[in-house]
């Protein structure tokens, strides 16, 4: 397949996630990705182990985000080093970084001077807060940003603590506004030749991934974010949105009429929170009626019920039964990485088909430095 | 300044969350977007997502994900509705649908018969579990994909059984694939078409703990106390205190120990063991922070570059300074007249923030302007 983004080259002085993520989605998309990573450790990432889990020395969770990308070893530091690098963005169509504020500005990489080496750079910054105020300078990491940003109050019961999302959303939602944004750049040079600055950080991106709820508070102070007190799965969804016990598992229910659920689950009762908004401002006492038919029967029982009545329902799963179901193998979501005889590990690939073609590739996470000699030739360095 | 998808139209055939999503940040970015919408019902989100919360007559959720954008009411089973479609469709340059598979091939619509329309078309369509497999007749709404996805056992902790997260997770962030896509292969300069499936993209943002699972199989373990990441040790989680709450993100648990002056935290000498008894030391933790207040804590701890921050709700979170000087929010002007307040788009571009002063449409409120400029007749 020929992928969109073939012949354009990305230089990534990104570490950790956000940054490496975007650059991922990138490579995915055909563009040549290379790491610009500092001399003995590189990306911290490598070394951010989780489960003791590493392939080849690096972890599992570095090759999980940098697959697909090459390696170039630069101290930039030291003047040599710099130059190289400088002539390398001579050459480069987009650039990335996170690091700290006023960074980039003291190694002479700052837009400014870059621009002047090269008008049609792409050239994107991600930070935790922006570059004013005084969020500046805490530290850009995914649980303080979701904490800051009022997330943690919108899952779990109400009886609940704050409850974060257990994933790095923050960093996830803020790569994919930098892709985002860079690739609407690239259209724009395309028709222009215009290069850009583009700034992405990972509290705006947050909040804008809180944008439906948000503009429901503001406009209505009133409105606060309210958790239910059972089965919450959204503040300002009604019943019976959430996720239910049943006598052998769990089974989701999604909105849809109460008074034709209570005719499909044999509860009369709930019928009489169909008017006046009941179902929402009455939520927790039709949920605890749910609740409590649903826990007596299995998950398979109520989806044979519900299923075939188009009653917006389903199982849930956790890994183990989703990778062994049918609807995850048709998908085909999974490929092996390599690395000559150290890295050989399953992973996920790009979730984006083209042309009704699936994205695969093989080639793991980069050692360290592993393309200085050939990108020094290639590029004339 | 050049917003970089000016010159750029969309015919957005989506409703609800996951389509007029990426749309909105189509839009945002500089593309003219016209949502098509049934010519009676509409957007299915005016009156069945978040409904309960009206704003300016229509749910507060459907003025905030589709401000921006232009609507024309379509009937799409008529002949003349059928016409003014391939109108549209020869004119435009990106259609996007959200339509379960097979819809778009019934009306005619899918990419093979528009691309004869137009052979520049980019194509983007978004499914819950795929245009083809057992799954692909399921209702792809959010609650139901995270709970398939086996993302519900990610977040709090081991006793809170399936957890999900109270927001739609799954749809946004299928959206943001579908733009990536689409602007990928505008990128290309070439046709093109574009899936993104809701279920594929929950499995790439659950990319780290699945890559895991695929090389040892073992069952995700939260924890029982203050989960707040299945994969990381202590002192990561989230903190009661004596007036709030506080996290803590990844840090020393000796530089904590001394910080706080706490022996028992001490004794943990080995970073090795901050994973595997990540619950005892976050229950050292937790005992001593309730005994405090939350900015107590904090005075002790920024200075000395602990990652923490206190847990804002909302209403503290938009009174601060911090967030002030973002200048994310913007006051739009709905088709009715009245105006709201929402967020604008997170990114920045040559230093500037793009905002729009358009809001979200009536239904079918721009007809008239749209008949007249693509010369849509009744046939």
């Amino acid at each position: 397949m020929k992928l969109p983004l073939k012949g354009l080259t990305v230089l990534e002085f990104s570490q950790y996630m956000a940054g490496p993520y975007a650059g991922l989605r990138l490579a995915d998309l055909g563009a040549r990705v290379i790491k610009i990573e500092r001399p003995k450790y590189g990306d911290a990432c490598r070394q951010l182990v989780t489960k003791n889990m590493k392939a080849g020395g690096d972890s599992v969770l570095f090759h999980t985000v940098n697959r697909n990308k090459e390696s170039f070893q630069a101290n930039l530091k030291d003047p040599q080093d710099l130059a190289l690098v400088k002539k390398l963005i001579l050459q480069a169509d987009v650039i990335t970084h996170n690091f700290r504020p006023g960074i980039m500005d003291r190694l002479g990489l700052d837009y400014e001077t870059v621009k002047t080496l090269n008008p049609k750079l792409i050239y994107a910054e991600v930070s935790g807060y922006g570059t004013q105020g005084p969020w500046r300078d805490k530290p850009g990491q995914d649980l303080l940003a979701q904490a800051m940003s009022g997330l943690t109050w919108l899952s779990g019961n109400s009886g609940d603590d704050p409850i974060p999302f257990g994933a790095a959303v923050a960093d996830m939602v803020c790569g994919s506004n930098l892709a985002q944004a860079i690739l609407a750049c690239l259209i724009r040079k395309r028709k222009t030749g215009k290069g850009a600055k583009i700034e992405v950080n990972l509290i705006t991106s947050i909040l804008d991934f809180q944008f439906e709820g948000l503009t429901a508070y503001i406009n209505n102070p009133e409105l606060k974010p309210r958790r239910s007190s059972i089965a919450n799965a959204h503040a300002y969804l009604g019943a019976p949105y959430g996720i239910y016990s049943t006598q052998n598992g769990y089974l989701a229910i999604a909105m849809g009429s109460l008074s034709t659920l209570a005719r499909l689950i044999d509860c009369n009762a709930l019928a009489d929170f169909d008017q006046d908004n009941l179902y929402f401002s009455k939520r927790d006492e039709a949920k605890a009626l749910i609740a409590e038919v649903i826990a007596k029967n299995t998950s398979q029982h109520w989806l044979d019920i519900l299923e075939p009545a188009g009653y917006w329902c389903s199982d849930v799963y956790d890994y183990h039964s989703l990778t062994q179901s049918s609807g995850y193998k048709a998908l085909d979501m999974e490929m092996t990485i390599t690395r000559g005889e150290d890295v050989n590990l399953r992973t996920t690939r790009c979730p984006i088909r083209l042309n009704a073609e699936r994205i695969f590739s093989e080639r793991a996470a980069p050692v360290l430095g592993s393309a200085n000699v050939h990108i020094t030739k290639e590029f004339g360095l | 300044m050049i917003h970089p998808l000016e010159g750029y139209t969309v015919l957005d055939f989506t409703q609800l969350l996951s389509g007029p999503c990426a749309s909105l940040r189509l839009a945002d970015l500089g593309a003219r977007v016209i949502k098509l919408e049934h010519h009676e019902k509409g957007d299915l989100s005016r009156t069945l997502y978040g409904e309960s919360i009206d704003l300016c007559g229509d749910s507060a959720f459907f003025q905030a994900i589709n401000r921006n954008k232009e609507s024309i009411a379509i009937d799409l089973k008529s002949k003349t509705g059928k016409a003014w479609v391939r109108e549209l469709v020869a004119k435009v340059d990106i259609v996007v649908h959200n339509f379960r598979p097979g819809v778009m091939e019934r009306l005619g619509f899918d990419y093979a018969s528009l691309k004869l329309l137009n052979s520049d078309i980019v194509y983007g369509c978004i499914s819950g579990y795929g245009q083809d497999g057992p799954w692909s007749t399921k209702s792809g709404q959010d609650l139901l994909v995270q709970a398939l996805s086996g993302f519900v056992w990610q977040s709090g902790n081991d006793k809170h059984g399936p957890l999900p997260v109270g927001l739609a997770l799954a749809d946004m962030f299928a959206g943001s694939q579908l733009v990536q896509g689409i602007l990928a292969t505008l990128v290309s300069g070439e046709s093109g078409s574009v899936e993104v499936s809701m279920l594929e993209a929950m499995l790439d943002f659950q990319f780290e703990p699945l890559t895991l699972y695929y090389q040892d199989s073992e069952s995700v373990e939260r924890g029982k106390v203050n989960g707040a990441h299945p994969l990381v040790g202590a002192p990561y989680g989230l903190y009661k205190t004596s007036s709030g709450y506080l996290v803590l993100a990844m840090g020393s648990i000796i530089k904590l120990g001394d910080l706080l002056e706490n022996d028992q935290l001490l004794s943990y000498s080995d970073p090795k063991q901050w994973y595997p008894k990540r619950d005892e030391i976050k229950q050292i933790l937790s005992d001593q922070l309730a005994t405090a207040s939350s900015q107590h804590w904090l005075d002790i701890l920024e200075p000395a570059d602990i990652w923490c921050a206190e847990v804002l709700d909302w209403k503290h979170m938009l009174e601060h300074d911090g967030f002030k000087v973002l200048d994310m929010l913007q006051t739009v002007r709905c088709g009715n007249g009245q105006t709201y307040t929402t967020t604008s788009c997170p990114i920045r571009i040559d230093g500037e923030l793009f905002k729009s002063p358009q809001g979200a449409p009536l239904l079918g409120q721009h007809n008239a302007s749209l008949e007249q400029e693509f010369s849509l007749g009744s046939v």
